[in-house]
Order: structure tokens, then C-alpha cells, then sequence
């Protein structure tokens, strides 16, 4: 299929951009196979505009006369407005938009067309391999293995093909314990605490149905990772009601009778379109220009939205607890362990371990704990907040697991490599990115789609020094320590580095940020000149003695 | 009273045993533990509220609410000895004369002189001088000098030239409790000013001549403009309601060339029912977020907070973009008034965002101007009903301000709530009465300290890093974004539940970024020397190198001289210091070493706001919230990862 074929209008001149905060602009509007571009005819100003259709959430049409408007509401949660002269060539262009916005096909998005204008220095794709973080754990434990049983993906189609599971089971018990979890998704090695070698596992609901089915293979499996005389703790992230009415779908829990050293506790997290919902009704308030003092507080209230970052802070923090203060091993799982699991754990890690709180770190968890353990990013970042067409697989658990970090790295300023702009560029190309690394459901798909040969990777731009630069905090200081965040809704806040991005003034806001950054960056200046000094002072002095002994 | 527990409010299973002390002055609890003995003090002074609860197996539980937002909950043993408590703290926390309040038995060790000193700190001749007055257009007018045309106004009056003595006195008579109209602000730049006065009595169809001539003489001293607003800060309704007791507001007719304008600012007992209402979400235990935004919804404090923003607003726009003057009043002039002159000056005028400006506007708007200080903050046993947290909400104003800009105030959040706790806990004289004729019939200067010298004197603790002299927003006018801005205005944890450090960031950007640029001056001053050594010893090589091979002992005397030279030096203690570096990071908890640092300022500045602060766990009473791992899993102190902290620093 060409693009040409879904452009009926290319261009459109004399067309005026409104877009949020700041004034209306006059230009030249292109579409391309996969930008918008927009570009003002003033010399001076020189602005260009360019939007990728991927990050297209809706497009909303309206006429006065013969001039047409274009409303373009984008994932990143950006409204603009176009105003584009003569009824037809409107219509087409929003047309246009409409079906490059929503292409079907994965292979025809951009990250497969795209060419970098950098020099790749690092690959991305093999910046954060499984083999590499085992090689780590080896060096603090011998108690677990690599396992390759999955390498077609046969015994779990949204597992990557090496996983990590305790020593002494074999991939025989695997293949067993897989049938007794949904989906295949038999429990694994999530973390690893140094500290007294607790662990945390993540799994789907265990099959159980009515008639209380059992495994033995799955109880011995994680009853391997106890120490002797030891209890862990299984964290359902569904409530008790819920989980009980997994069992008529052939779903369930662990019970205790079959698992006696484990203690199930249930932390209601919720799932799919109720946060879909959240998100769609927070935005809305967010985008209310009338609204007086009450009402905002009563829409942001009525979103739902600080509540589920309670909940998933709160489930995270129990975790890190029972691991780091009641030495106790962990299992986390909800019923498809593909979403509120993946919270759980990512948080509690960044709670409990400092790697994660770096940028490779926290990089390498993205990709451990999201996009190889089958997060389907595909399938829940289709839409965002504008999206009316109702599809039941969206929902923004990557956002909000996103923003419970951002909730940490507010309360623990220093505490974190990367700032606030670090967690809002992976938003962005969560949803629409011109590269490769967040397409696809699971390392399945991805290896089918070739992504590591045909698309470039995310971590490959980023991690060049020129882009690192705008997401290092320059606050950080290495802290080892375990970050215990207060869950308390006094300590919760709306993350408007996201939600108010396009509707509050930021300019007062930047100029602060600048200003730490000067006042850290002369800090380090001069400390680089006083160790220059000292060093030529040292050397004088030798050369003096030298001659001295001359 | 041995043997009382006081009790964590985050978590009912953490309690303190130890014992209460009543002094004159405080109430102090002491912890038993041998380790810390840490103590918690309050002063009589700062509680607002006693409550005895219903006695329980353990014992009888007392609940003392203070005014700055502290909530202790203790628990007596025996039944008789709380009630002896309650007793004698009912006394004590309401004094009925002022030479009970601590502030006269408050000795700070300084002389005579230095008290003076201090009291001449801030000076408001000097403040009006700064703005350009007097000039061809305002005057000083000594028509008030023994109270006699208004007790509750300052000896000293600014108004306009044109303005005679009569004319003063004849509009007095028209306004209640004879607040005339008197100037609060002047901006040089075009001649508009802010005026202050109380509302007149026009009750249906009075006039007054020489009221009307008062502000025709305002609006006379800014050519500039041919007309004058006059803001109302009531809501409407409750000005046409005064109208029947005789007062009420100016009519546009009478009047030449004004623009009369309604702002609905609540009245006192609105606002303090919207604190108490705010409060009691403050102390939910463990609320839902639901709750929370529940709660503050419905005490409608926020929104009352942006009401007293944009009066400020709509005023400071008027003085600088339309070069307009504004006469400014609600019903007494004390209250709603003083919040919006000081919010408006406070964005017209970046002077009065530098910390001696602030004290100079409190100084200014609110102690000149007669706020009754006294009846507002209850510092005398009085009529509950004449409390209200009027210059608390004028304080927060400042705190959203600085949210909203951050780079734009000389001072920080911690000099915001040291200014608040001192309101209320009249260790200070400067708070003291309802108005300046109160204050000097007590002899107030003589007999006690001025605040405004002691934070002065620790001004250090107080700035704000982010601020810079030469930065825009510490130039000219601040103009806060209008609309829609509701989310603008944001829940203050840090007054509002100050006392729980739990639920505050545990790590502090001010803190951090004071302690690297006390460290950045260090570098500074070591640099220079480092630089001068460098010199002398280059020259002196120089020197060396040249007459080397005549006199090898004297190259030989400059290279000793040199070495020892280094030894004096501090390289190695510098590096020591570098080394000591890190630990300035917040690292986790309490008793990480930027806590540490900012307790030890609070103690040298401050010892009773230091005495008070609680050690809190860093670990969240999750289990209590899960329903089946309750009771298993505790929550222990975060004491035990600090002390890594200390060994991984190492």
C-alpha cells in the first residue's frame, strides 16, 4: 500500500495553527506519510511543527462558513487546532489524518521507515540482555538459573525466551507449572534483594478453578525460593472478591491447605477500562477552562486517578516491606500478570534498589520488567485520554505506573538519576515513537516483526551524552538506601508536568529548574578549578623540591 | 505526671512513653527511652483546644490541638491526674492579662541596647521614604498624633496633600470606627496608589462632604488617571445588608469619578469554620484519597484563598498596567483589607518579596493598620468568636505565590511558617494587642523582643537559593496566570500538617541546594587563596629559575618556605571536607544529615520549633491496611537504614 493513496490533499496553504499556549500562527500545512508538518512562512519565527500520526489520538471537524477547523488531539494530551481555508481541501485533510492515524498494520509505522541522523554509538536493542543481568545475580547468588525452555515460546507466548527460575527446578517442572498458570505465566525470578537475599517472583492467577485443582511441581517451585523454616508472602493484586470469581472461569489462588508457608494477602489494584476511564475523566477536568475552585477539586476527585496511584504505591510499598523488613520472600500476581503485577514489582524495585533508580537502571527495568515480561504496550497504548472509540484493551498502566514514580522521585528529590523529563519522554513513546522499542505485545511479536533489525531502538538515542544531558537531575547523589514514599494523600499530587503540561504556565517553573542547574553546575566549576589549582600547586611544590635536590 | 504515653497520630501502635512537665510557660514531655530523651515542648500560648476523651482500660486519653497545626494526643494513667492537667492547662493556655504572655518573661540574653537595635529594624518612616513620599502629592499628616481621630490607626498617617485636617476629620466621622481613608502603597513610577479605609456609613442615602473630598484628594494626587476604583472586598450581599445598620458602601453618583467594585471575599467566621473543617481532614486517620479531596472540597479554604489572590491581583493590575489608584475596604478595614493591600504590594513591588521587606509589609499592613492581633489570635482568654485565621490565609497567599514563582522570593517556605508560629506564640512583642495605641500604652518595645531582629539575625536558614537579585522575577510586577488557574492553588502539607514529617518530601531541594551554595562560597574563598599561592610561588620560581645557578640557597630557602607554606595550608583538610561532601545529601529519614542540619538551625534559631520535631518512620503503616496482613507485619523505625547510611557514607 502507498501513503500516497490515503493522502488526498498534501498540502494546504494559508492555514492557521492554534496551539496551546501560545499564539496563533499562519503557514503552510504538509502531510506526509507519517508527520503532520506545519510550517509558519515568517522568517523569524522559523517554526516548524512536526507531529507524528501515531501520536494522533482524534481529530474533530468543524465549519463556519467555507473556512473549516481541524481540532487534533493528541496522545501526549496536546490539543491543537487548525484552521484550513475552503470546505473540501478541510475535509480531506481530516480525512487524511483520520486514516494515517489509524493505520492497522504495524510494519507501516514509522519506526520501520525511519532513519537515524545520529550516530548510533551504542545499540540499544542489546544494551539490556537477560544474560547480562544474570551474569550480575550470579555474582551474589548460585541458587537460580537461566532458563531457555521458552526460546520458541512455546510453554509461555508472552514470556522472553530466557527466564530466570530457581536452580533445582527443571524445565521439565516448568512445562508443568506453566499449564497451571494463566497463560503459561509460570512464577519467575522478578528480583533479587542483596541485602539478606529475599527475592520477589511475579506469575499469573494459578488455575485452581471450583474444584480446588492442585500442582505440586508449582507449590515446590516457589517453596524453592524459601529459606528453611521460612514464610513468604503472596501478594494477589486483585481483592478477595475478586479472585474468587476468577475461580469459575477456571482461574483462582493459591490456597492455603496446598501452599501452608505462604500467606496470601489481596491489595485491590484496579485493571482495563476503569483506568481507561480514570485517565479519560482526569484529562477532561485537567482541559475545563470554566470551572471554578470547587469543581476541580471535586473532577479531579471524581477521576479516580490519585487513587489508583494510592493503591499501586500502596501494594509496591507492601511488597518492599515484607521483603526488606520482614525478610520474607515474595510472589506477586494479579490474574493475567501482564499489568498491575508489572506495577507492583517495578515500583518495589525502585523502592528497594538503588540501580533502579539510575538511568541505565531504571532503563533496564523498563525493559525486564515491562517489555520482556509482556506488558502489551501495543494493545493498552493504542488510544489515550481522547480516544471515543471504545476498544476494551487500552488502558494507560504504563502511565500510571509512570506517575507513581514520578510520586517517589517528588518526595525523594536527590534520590534519582533522571528528572521529571526523563519519565515524560517514555510516556511519549509509550504511545508514538519513531522507534521500535515499545511496538509490539511481547518479545514474540517483536522477534516475528524484526524489530532489532528494522527499527532503531529507543535506549540508542537516549543514551548518546547529548540526549542525556536534559534528563539528568542535577540534584543526584548516589543514595544506597531503601526510599520508603509516604502514601498518604497529603503526599500525593497531580503529576502537571503531564496532566497541566499544555495548560499551565511554565515558564516561572523552567526558570527555577535553570536556576538549580546554574547553581550546581558553578558549584562543580569551581570545584573542577580548585583541584586544578591544588594539582598545579602540588606539582610547583614538587619541582621546587626537586630542585631543591638538585 | 509520670508514665504518660504520647501517641504517633499516623500510627495508634507507636506510642512514647514518658513524662509531662507543666512549666509557666510550657508544657514539655520528656521520653523515657534512655537513648534519646527526646522532648516534645509546647507553649501555653500555641493551644488553641483541650480535650478530654472518654477514659479507657489504658487510661485517660487528652487531646491538645495547637494553633500551629501541632495535634498531641497523651494518654494519663490515673484518671485524677488528668483532670489536674486539663485543669491547669485550661488556665494557662488562656491567659487573661497580657503580662502573663511569655514574651515578658522571654529572655533572649540580650542588653539593653541590642533590644533597641532590634526593635529599629524595621522602621516605616524609612518604608514610606522608600517609595517616594512625601513628594508634590502625599504628606505625612500628624492629625491622628494621640489617637484622637481614630485609636485603632498609627500616630503617624500618609494622605494626600490637598487633604486638610478638616477635611481628614470630616470624612473620619463618615467611616466606621473613624478609618479613614490613609495611604498603604505608592508606586513612583506613575503615581497610583493603594488607600486603605473602613466603609463609610452611607446607609441608604447619607453623604458626607468631606468624605467625598478625601477621595477627589486621591484621586487629584495621580494626574495621571481621571478616575478612581474603589474596591469592595465583601460580597456584595453582605455590604447591602451592612446598609441597614447605617453603613454600606460608596454610591458611583456621589462620588465624582470613582469605579465601585465588589470582590466577595468571606468574612472571619466563614473563614474559620473553613480552617476547622480543613483541619478535621488534616487529622482523618489514614483517609482515602477520596476523603481527602472530599474534605477539602468542602471546606472551601482553597477557594477562599483564590478569592484573596485575585483581589490582590485585580489591584496590583490596576496600579500597573492602568496606572490607576485604588481605595481599598471591607466593613472595619482590618482584616479582608490587609490581606489584599499586602497580597497587591506583594506583586506590584519585589521589594517587599526580600525578606526585610516582608517584615516591613507585615509591619506595614497589618501591625500599623491596627489588626487586632490580639482578638484574631487569641492570645488573651477572649470571645471565640473574634477568632480567625486572617493573616494565616494572607501567609499562605505568599506560599502559593512562591509555588507559582519560584525564583521570585528571597525567603523560603521555613521563614513563612517561623513567621506564622510566632503569631501565635507571643515569645515576641511585635504581635502583641489590637493596635499600636494597645501596644505603646504597654510599653510593649521596652519590656520585650522584637522578632523581626531575631530572624533577622538567622536570616541564613531562611533564604531562598533559587533567589537571585538580578533575576526577572525579582524584577517589577508578578502577574499570576488569571484564568483557568484553580489547580494553581495547591493544599499546604507544610503548614497544615507540619508536625507529621512522614507525609512531606523526604528530601529537601532548599536544603540541598543551600548547603551546595554555602559550599560554593567555600570553594570561592579557597580558590582565591589557592590563586594568590599560585602566583607568589610561580613568581618566586620564576625568580628562582633565573637566579638558580648564583644562588642555590636561596632557590633552596624559597623551595623550604614554599613546602611549609603548603603544610600551613588546608589542601588535605579541604580534601577531608570533600570528603564529609556527600553526606549533605538528604540521604533517607530523619536522622539522615540534611535533617540534621536544618534541626541544628532550627536550634539555634529557634528552640522551641526544634523541640517539637518528631522522629517519624520512613516505613507506612501499610499493613493496618490490608486486610489479612494486619498485625503481622510491623512497621519498625527507618533508624536502622540510617545507620547504614552512615556506615555506606563511610
Amino acid at each position: 500500500m502507498e501513503f500516497a493513496e490515503l493522502i488526498k490533499t498534501p498540502r494546504a496553504d494559508n492555514a492557521v495553527l492554534h496551539g496551546p499556549r501560545c499564539p496563533a500562527v499562519r503557514g503552510t500545512l504538509c502531510l506526509t506519510g507519517h508527520h503532520l508538518i506545519f510550517s509558519s512562512r515568517r522568517k523569524e519565527g522559523g517554526e516548524e511543527l512536526w507531529l507524528l500520526h501515531a501520536n494522533i489520538d482524534c481529530v474533530e471537524k468543524r465549519f463556519v462558513g467555507s473556512l473549516g477547523t481541524i481540532v487534533i488531539k493528541c496522545k501526549d494530551l496536546r490539543i491543537i487546532q487548525l484552521d484550513i481555508p475552503g470546505m473540501e481541501e478541510c475535509l480531506n485533510i481530516a480525512s487524511s489524518i483520520e486514516a494515517l492515524s489509524t493505520l492497522d498494520s504495524i510494519t507501516l509505522m514509522y519506526p520501520f521507515f525511519y532513519r537515524p541522523m545520529f550516530e548510533v554509538v551504542e545499540d540499544g536493542w542489546r544494551s539490556y540482555l537477560p544474560e547480562q543481568e544474570f551474569e550480575l545475580l550470579s555474582l551474589v547468588t548460585d541458587e537460580w538459573r537461566l532458563s531457555c525452555a521458552n526460546k520458541d515460546f512455546s510453554v509461555c507466548p508472552t514470556y522472553p525466551p530466557i527466564v530466570i527460575v530457581p536452580k533445582c527446578i527443571d524445565d521439565e517442572a516448568l512445562r508443568k507449572v506453566a499449564l497451571f498458570r494463566y497463560g503459561g505465566r509460570f512464577p519467575v525470578l522478578s528480583y533479587y534483594h542483596k541485602k539478606n537475599g529475599m527475592v520477589m517472583m511475579r506469575s499469573s492467577q494459578p488455575l485452581t478453578g471450583t474444584n480446588g485443582r492442585r500442582c505440586k511441581e508449582d507449590e515446590k517451585l516457589i517453596n524453592a525460593t524459601l529459606r528453611p523454616g521460612k514464610r513468604g508472602y503472596i501478594i494477589d493484586t486483585r481483592s478477595l472478591n475478586v479472585a474468587q470469581q476468577a475461580r469459575a472461569k477456571g482461574g483462582g489462588f493459591e490456597q492455603e491447605v496446598y501452599y501452608p508457608q505462604w500467606r496470601r494477602i489481596h491489595k485491590c489494584i484496579e485493571r482495563f477500562n476503569i483506568l481507561q476511564e480514570s485517565l479519560i475523566k482526569l484529562v477532561e477536568a485537567c482541559n475545563d477552562q470554566s470551572h471554578n475552585m470547587d469543581r476541580w477539586l471535586s473532577k479531579l476527585e471524581a477521576s479516580n486517578w490519585l487513587t489508583h496511584i494510592k493503591e499501586i504505591l500502596t501494594a509496591a510499598c507492601l511488597a518492599a516491606q515484607c521483603i526488606d523488613r520482614e525478610g520474607a520472600s515474595v510472589l506477586v500476581h494479579g490474574s493475567d500478570g501482564t499489568d498491575s503485577t508489572l506495577q507492583v514489582t517495578s515500583l518495589a524495585q525502585i523502592i528497594l534498589d538503588p540501580r533502579c533508580r539510575t538511568i541505565r537502571g531504571f532503563e533496564a527495568l523498563v525493559v525486564r520488567e515491562w517489555l520482556q515480561a509482556g506488558h502489551p504496550f501495543q494493545l493498552r497504548c493504542a488510544q489515550s485520554a481522547y480516544s471515543n472509540t471504545k476498544q476494551k484493551w487500552e488502558a494507560p498502566v504504563f502511565l500510571l505506573f509512570l506517575d507513581c514514580v514520578w510520586q517517589i522521585l517528588r518526595q525523594f528529590p536527590c534520590s534519582f538519576e533522571f528528572n521529571e523529563q526523563f519519565l515524560i519522554m517514555l510516556f511519549e513513546h509509550a504511545y508514538a515513537s519513531q522507534f521500535g522499542t515499545f511496538l509490539g505485545n511481547n518479545e514474540n511479536e517483536r522477534s516475528k516483526l524484526k524489530l532489532t533489525q528494522k527499527t532503531m531502538s529507543l535506549w540508542s538515542w537516549v543514551n548518546r551524552s547529548e540526549e542525556l544531558a536534559r534528563f539528568k537531575n542535577p540534584l543526584f547523589e548516589a543514595n544506597s538506601l531503601v526510599i520508603w514514599p509516604s502514601v498518604a494523600p497529603q503526599s500525593l499530587q497531580l503529576w502537571e508536568g503531564v496532566f497541566l503540561r499544555w495548560n499551565r504556565p511554565s515558564k516561572f517553573l523552567d526558570e527555577a529548574q535553570e536556576e538549580v542547574l546554574n547553581i550546581i553546575n558553578y558549584n562543580r566549576e569551581l570545584q573542577a578549578k580548585v583541584n586544578a589549582l591544588r594539582r598545579q600547586l602540588a606539582e610547583l611544590e614538587t619541582d621546587d623540591r626537586m630542585q631543591e635536590n638538585l | 505526671v509520670e508514665n504518660v504515653r504520647l501517641l504517633d497520630r499516623v500510627s495508634s501502635r507507636k506510642a512514647a512513653l514518658g513524662t509531662l512537665y507543666l512549666t509557666a510557660t510550657h508544657v514539655i514531655f520528656v521520653e523515657n527511652a534512655s537513648d534519646t530523651r527526646k522532648e516534645t515542648w509546647v507553649l501555653h500560648s500555641q493551644i488553641s483546644s483541650i480535650e478530654k476523651q472518654a477514659t479507657t482500660a489504658t487510661g485517660c486519653p487528652l487531646l491538645i490541638r495547637c494553633k500551629n497545626f501541632q495535634v498531641i494526643q497523651l494518654i494519663i494513667p490515673q484518671e485524677r491526674d488528668c483532670h489536674d492537667v486539663y485543669i491547669s492547662l485550661i488556665r494557662l493556655a488562656r491567659p487573661v492579662k497580657y503580662e502573663e504572655l511569655y514574651c515578658f518573661s522571654f529572655n533572649p540574653k540580650l542588653d539593653k541596647e541590642e533590644r533597641e537595635q532590634g526593635w529599629k529594624l524595621v522602621d516605616l518612616n524609612e518604608e514610606y521614604n522608600r517609595m517616594g513620599i512625601p513628594n508634590d502629592y502625599w504628606q505625612i499628616s500628624d492629625v491622628n498624633r494621640d489617637y484622637g481621630v481614630c485609636d485603632s490607626y498609627p500616630t503617624e498617617v500618609y494622605v494626600p496633600k490637598s487633604a486638610t485636617a478638616h477635611i481628614i476629620v470630616g470624612s473620619s466621622k463618615f467611616r466606621s470606627r473613624r478609618r479613614f481613608p490613609a495611604l498603604s502603597y505608592y508606586c513612583k513610577d506613575n503615581n497610583a496608589s493603594i488607600c486603605r479605609s473602613s466603609q463609610p456609613l452611607s446607609g441608604f442615602s447619607a453623604r458626607c462632604l468631606e468624605d467625598e473630598q478625601m477621595l477627589q484628594a486621591i484621586r487629584k494626587a495621580n494626574p495621571g488617571s481621571d478616575f478612581l476604583y474603589v474596591v469592595d472586598t465583601r460580597p456584595k450581599l453582605n455590604a447591602m445588608a451592612n446598609r441597614a445598620a447605617g453603613k454600606g458602601y460608596e454610591n458611583e453618583d456621589n462620588y465624582s469619578n470613582i469605579k465601585f467594585q465588589f470582590i466577595g471575599i468571606e468574612n472571619i467566621h466563614v473563614m474559620r469554620n473553613s480552617l476547622q473543617k480543613m483541619l478535621e481532614v488534616c487529622e482523618l486517620k489514614s483517609p482515602s484519597m477520596s476523603d481527602f479531596l472530599w474534605g477539602l472540597e468542602n471546606s472551601g479554604w482553597l477557594k477562599h484563598i483564590k478569592a484573596i489572590m485575585d483581589a490582590g491581583i485585580f489591584i496590583a493590575k490596576a496600579v500597573a498596567e492602568e496606572g490607576v489608584s485604588v481605595l481599598v475596604h471591607c466593613s472595619d478595614g482590618w482584616d479582608r483589607t490587609a490581606q489584599v493591600c499586602s497580597v497587591a504590594s506583594l506583586l506590584l513591588d519585589p521589594y517587599y518579596r526580600t525578606m526585610k521587606g516582608f517584615m516591613v509589609l507585615i509591619e506595614k499592613d497589618w501591625i500599623s493598620f491596627g489588626h487586632k492581633f490580639n482578638h484574631r489570635y487569641g492570645n488573651l482568654d477572649g470571645d471565640p468568636k473574634e477568632i480567625s485565621p486572617v493573616i494565616d490565609q494572607f501567609i499562605e497567599c505568599v506560599w502559593q505565590l512562591m509555588e507559582q514563582f519560584p525564583c521570585a522570593f528571597e525567603f523560603n517556605e521555613r521563614f513563612l511558617i517561623h513567621v506564622q508560629h510566632h503569631i501565635y506564640s507571643c515569645q515576641f512583642g511585635n504581635f502583641l494587642c489590637n493596635s499600636q495605641k494597645e501596644r505603646r500604652e504597654l510599653k510593649i518595645q521596652e519590656r520585650t523582643y522584637s522578632l523581626w531582629a531575631h530572624l533577622w539575625k538567622n536570616r541564613a536558614d531562611y533564604l531562598n537559593p533559587l533567589h537571585r537579585s538580578n533575576h526577572s522575577q525579582t524584577q517589577r510586577t508578578l502577574y499570576p496566570q488569571m484564568a483557568p488557574c484553580n489547580f494553581l492553588y495547591k493544599f499546604w502539607s507544610g503548614m497544615y500538617n507540619r508536625f507529621e514529617k512522614g507525609l512531606h518530601p523526604r528530601q529537601s531541594v532548599t536544603d540541598y541546594l543551600m548547603a551546595v551554595k554555602e559550599e560554593t562560597q567555600q570553594l570561592e574563598e579557597e580558590l582565591e587563596v589557592l590563586g594568590e599561592r599560585l602566583a607568589n610561588l610561580q613568581k618566586m620560581q620564576l625568580n628562582g629559575n633565573k637566579i638558580q645557578s648564583k644562588q642555590q640557597d636561596r632557590s633552596k630557602q624559597l623551595g623550604l618556605s614554599a613546602s611549609t607554606n603548603s603544610l600551613a595550608n588546608t589542601p588535605q583538610e579541604y580534601g577531608s571536607d570533600l570528603k564529609s561532601f556527600p553526606s549533605r545529601s538528604p540521604s533517607q529519614g530523619d536522622e539522615d544529615s540534611a535533617l540534621i542540619l536544618t534541626q541544628d538551625n532550627l536550634k539555634s534559631s529557634d528552640p522551641d520549633l526544634s523541640a517539637n520535631s518528631d522522629q517519624e518512620s520512613g516505613v507506612e503503616d501499610l499493613s493496618c491496611r490490608s486486610p489479612s496482613g494486619g498485625g503481622c507485619l510491623h512497621s519498625e523505625d527507618s533508624g536502622k537504614d540510617s545507620d547504614e547510611a552512615v556506615c555506606l557514607a563511610v
